[in-house]
């Protein structure tokens, strides 16, 4: 009773039709899409010949999963996700702790520290590759040389691992933005009485700080999930993919496929694969979240 | 004119009935008060009467009208809300105003009706602030304010002073009582305290899930509760009870057997009894005597002591538990041992369904 | 207490020292703007130089970066807008009218979010094709709207709900129709939440950059499609893009400041205060 406000029969009716034009237009956009993907999964289509579409059945799958290609994307991807994921999670959490501390210029400190979330990915991704890791103009090839370790080749030698690190430098303030304020809005009376009781700082983090922070934390994790799994401006500045498919991970790969090798049988099977797996990962994140809804009732 | 009949109202929340038919007639200027516990369905009655809440079944009238199926704000009402409701981004005036300003009124007639309104309430040095400037009970006088404005057929008023500290509430129920007074308006109240009804109603309705115990003036519900339900409702301290057993009827008495090997011989010739039946006994606490050859003995738990009376709380032998109440000088102190008396003429008695057997005779207090 | 003061100025400076390490790139990209093209790719990396705007000139004069800065603003806000539009009744429906299904729904809205874009990457270009959207600013305010759409909903329920029944309730006693409820008492009392939560959308579609790179190319390109177009640079234009690029997310980055509070509030749906 409290909490809703009573609805008429008209309403109601009212209300839903309030609802009817987003529910319309996202069902529209899960179903109609993701039906022409099947069914081009299961065609020989090429736009190269447009013409001369035949009916593949299981082809298509059949020659996705039995190269190398897809595998490589897939183990990439989740290496990407949960490696970036843990790196913003953990360095998040630790700004975080540090910039709740009181000391002069916090404030500014923390719009530097969030600055790089609203960076448009393809320019963080060239700042990277021209300024920082440029093998021959770059900063950091200029440091490593200075102190005399010789030229790291990032981008040839460790292209995973520097998409990684662009990413992990985008996406750990928004960690930050998320976790600071949960942790600003924690009782200060709390860590009084533990601080009473003989809490240490660690034991402060463990018992009290941590907690609070796991719900917040979980919508982090959801929200990451959701852009990472399909990353790619990222990928296509810096990378291109390569060296061969060292960077290449699924959404590459079926871009890859569909716009540069006009297979759009092959890059819609690979299409449906990514989406089995997203289905996967988000119906784990689903039940936290949920769980998260629950005391919303 | 303004009465509000309710004629067979129900309503149900999904498969879940919570008021089951009430017939209700409010009669114009009358102060009305709904009462009873939390769930009992008096604030679904009023948001019914408001509009604010849909008729399952039965009819709602106004001024003779069926009004189940007009808009909130065609019904002339006007709600007062248990948390004021107050519109946060509009000054005082503006909240008062907002329904004249929705109707369309000038701006010259807007600002005469609300300072007539300010006047009345005594606060007009507050029309140009906002709501978060101001403490609980000017939050209050506003949300009065707003609903005063419309100029309404009945003021509903759903627990208005339950967010106000206690002092505040008793200078509060002085206001709304002088108001009604001065306004001559009707005004339906819910309230779950019940001394609140019964210090401003004119008349009062006990609600108990969903269904009318009893409707009546105050004294009337104290003196002569129909229902087991009303009588340990209204009063405080609570109605002791005890249960009782029939020994044995005559033509002019009622011989009652307590717990505890006690008996109490009430002056009332109910026929409908017979031996061995299993009926409770209500006392007001201000009708147990203290008498050291009293019936019901026990021993004193606790005492309160309020100035000019002092509440003995008690325990019985067979572990019943009662409240009496004594001169406020008593020596009385927790362990002593102790025996009442009943003034068996004020008792009342009830039958295991709760109704209430007979209207006990004219009543006098002890002290 | 000199103890406490040194830990508080040891960690004052370590704070600092992370602060501008993560600001660094940004920075470094914004100095090199200023920097001739020559002065840019010097080896060691030039710290102190003259200091000229002659690459935001360069920059500015050029037709089609202000092509693809008026596409991106386009983009941006249209999007918001058309988002806002469906978002705005719909949030209203749930937050005030819940049924049941409503966290279901709410639920769905957001695994629709999980849908990979590269799943139809290929439905969608073709659907495009053959609706002659391809290239053109409208085909993409249409994608990105859906894509922006969850969150936008997600976001103006969450502060929709903020807002107590009775507030509404006590405005319908006073005579307002449902519209005049949204008017004058639900949408002021959320004015900044809805500012919070168009700030967001327009960040997020001004960074879209999938959809850009494969819908656009020539017409209705953004500029994050113009940016990814230097992915192979040849070192002799790095002023310039510095200039450009720092143009391109300045806006944005302001924006950002500017709101991440209230942006905040609405993401983290009540699990941050």
């Amino acid at each position: 009773m409290t909490g809703e406000v009573a609805a008429k029969p008209s309403r109601q009716l009212h209300s839903k039709s309030l609802l009817a034009p987003s529910v319309g237009a996202l069902l529209l956009w899960m179903v109609v899409p993701l039906a022409m993907t099947l069914w081009f999964s299961a065609e020989h289509y090429n736009l190269l010949s447009p013409g001369k579409t035949a009916f593949a059945g299981w082809e298509n799958y059949r020659d996705l999963l039995t190269h190398r290609a897809l595998w490589v994307a897939m183990g990439n991807t989740l290496f990407l996700v949960g490696l970036v994921l843990a790196i913003t999670l953990i360095l998040g959490t630790f700004f975080s702790l540090l910039l709740n501390q009181d000391f002069p210029g916090r404030n500014i400190c923390r719009l530097l520290v969030i600055a790089p979330f609203f960076v448009m990915p393809t320019v963080s991704a060239l700042i990277w590759k021209t300024m920082l890791m440029n093998p021959v103009f770059g900063l950091f090839a200029w440091i490593t040389r200075s102190l005399g370790f010789g030229t790291i080749e990032f981008f040839s030698s460790m292209p995973m691992l520097s998409i990684v690190v662009i990413v992990g430098w985008e996406w750990t303030p928004f960690a930050v933005l998320i976790l600071l304020p949960a942790l600003h809005s924690l009782n200060p009376e709390q860590m009084e009485a533990a601080r009473l009781d003989g809490a240490g700082p660690i034991a402060l983090f463990r018992h009290i700080e941590l907690p609070h922070l796991l719900r917040p934390m979980a919508v982090v994790a959801m929200i990451e999930m959701i852009f990472f799994l399909s990353l790619f401006a990222e990928i296509y500045v810096a990378t291109g993919g390569g060296p061969g498919l060292a960077s290449t991970n699924l959404a590459y790969l079926i871009f890859r496929d569909a716009l540069l090798g006009f297979d759009v049988g092959r890059a819609s099977a690979g299409g449906v694969v990514a989406i089995i797996l997203a289905n996967i990962v988000s119906f784990f994140l689903m039940r936290v979240m949920g769980r998260n809804l629950e005391d919303l009732r | 004119m303004a009465t509000v009949e309710l004629r067979n109202v129900r309503k149900q929340f999904g498969n879940h009935e919570v008021i089951h038919g009430i017939d209700l007639l409010i009669q114009d200027h009358e102060f009305i008060a709904f009462v009873g516990p939390s769930g009992c369905g008096k604030s679904t009655l009023l948001r019914m009467i408001a509009g604010l809440e849909q008729v399952t079944g039965g009819e709602v009238l106004i001024d003779g009208s069926p009004a189940q199926d007009v808009p909130p704000a065609k019904r002339g009402l006007a709600m007062v809300f248990q948390s004021y409701a107050l519109y946060p981004h509009m000054t005082v005036a503006e909240n008062m105003s907002f329904s004249l300003r929705l109707s369309g009124a000038s701006k010259a007639e807007r600002e005469q009706k609300v300072r007539a309104v300010a006047r009345i309430l005594e606060m007009e040095p507050l029309l140009e602030r906002k709501p978060s400037q101001l403490s609980g009970g000017q939050l209050q006088r506003v949300a009065i304010g707003r609903a005063m404005v419309r100029q309404p057929k009945a003021f509903l008023m759903d627990e208005p002073l339950s967010n106000l500290d206690a002092a505040l509430q008793g200078q509060m129920r002085l206001e709304l009582a002088r108001l009604h007074r001065e306004l001559n308006t009707t005004m339906i109240y819910v309230t779950h305290d019940q001394l609140e009804a019964m210090t401003m109603a004119d008349r009062i309705v006990v609600l108990n899930e969903g269904n009318v115990e009893q409707l009546g003036s105050p004294l009337e519900l104290y003196q002569h509760p129909a229902t087991f339900f009303v009588a340990g409702f209204i009063g405080a301290p609570k109605m002791n009870f005890l249960d009782a057993e029939v020994k044995s009827v005559s033509e002019q008495s009622l011989t009652l057997a307590l717990a505890g090997g006690a008996s109490v011989v009430v002056p009332r010739p109910l026929q409908e009894l017979k031996g061995g039946e299993k009926i409770r006994l209500g006392v007001r606490a201000e009708y147990l005597a203290l008498e050291p050859e009293g019936d019901l003995r026990g021993e004193i738990e606790a005492l309160e002591h309020l100035g000019p009376r002092a509440y003995i709380h008690a325990r019985l032998a067979d572990g019943a538990r009662l409240v009496a109440q004594t001169d406020g000088d008593t020596q009385a102190r927790p362990g002593d041992r102790v025996a009442f008396r009943v003034r068996s003429e004020a008792t009342h008695l009830f039958n295991a369904s709760g109704k209430a057997l007979t209207r006990p005779g004219p009543q006098t207090p002890l002290s | 207490m000199r103890r406490i003061r040194q830990t508080r100025w040891g960690l004052a400076v370590a704070v600092w020292a992370i602060a501008l390490g993560m600001f660094f790139p940004i920075l470094w990209m914004f100095l090199c703007s200023f920097k001739t093209e020559i002065a840019a790719v010097a080896v060691p990396p030039k710290l102190f130089f003259r200091p000229t705007l002659e690459n935001y000139y360069a920059v500015l004069q050029r037709a089609d970066y202000l092509a693809f800065a008026r596409n991106s603003v386009l983009v941006s806000l249209g999007s918001t807008l058309l988002a806002l539009a469906l978002a705005i009744p719909a949030a209203y429906s749930m937050a005030f009218f819940p049924t049941r299904r409503t966290r279901d729904i709410l639920l769905w809205m957001l695994s629709t979010k999980m849908l990979p874009a590269v799943g139809v990457l290929v439905p969608i270009y073709l659907l495009w094709r053959d609706l002659g959207l391809l290239d053109t600013v409208f085909g993409l305010i249409l994608i990105d709207s859906i894509s922006v759409l969850p969150i936008v909903v997600w976001m103006l329920f969450s502060f929709f709900r903020e807002v107590p029944a009775v507030i509404l309730e006590a405005s319908r006693m006073d005579g307002a129709t449902q519209t005049e409820e949204l008017l004058h008492v639900l949408l002021p009392l959320c004015t900044p939440g809805i500012a919070a939560t168009a700030l967001l959308s327009i960040i997020l579609c001004w960074n879209e950059a999938f959809w850009s790179l494969n819908l656009t190319t020539v017409k209705a390109a953004t500029l994050t499609t113009f940016t990814a177009s230097f992915s192979s640079p040849e070192g002799l234009f790095w002023a310039k893009l510095s200039a450009a690029s720092t143009l391109s997310i300045a806006p944005i980055l302001i924006f950002g400041w500017m709101s991440q509070r209230q942006m905040v509030r609405g993401l983290s749906f009540g699990a941050v205060k």
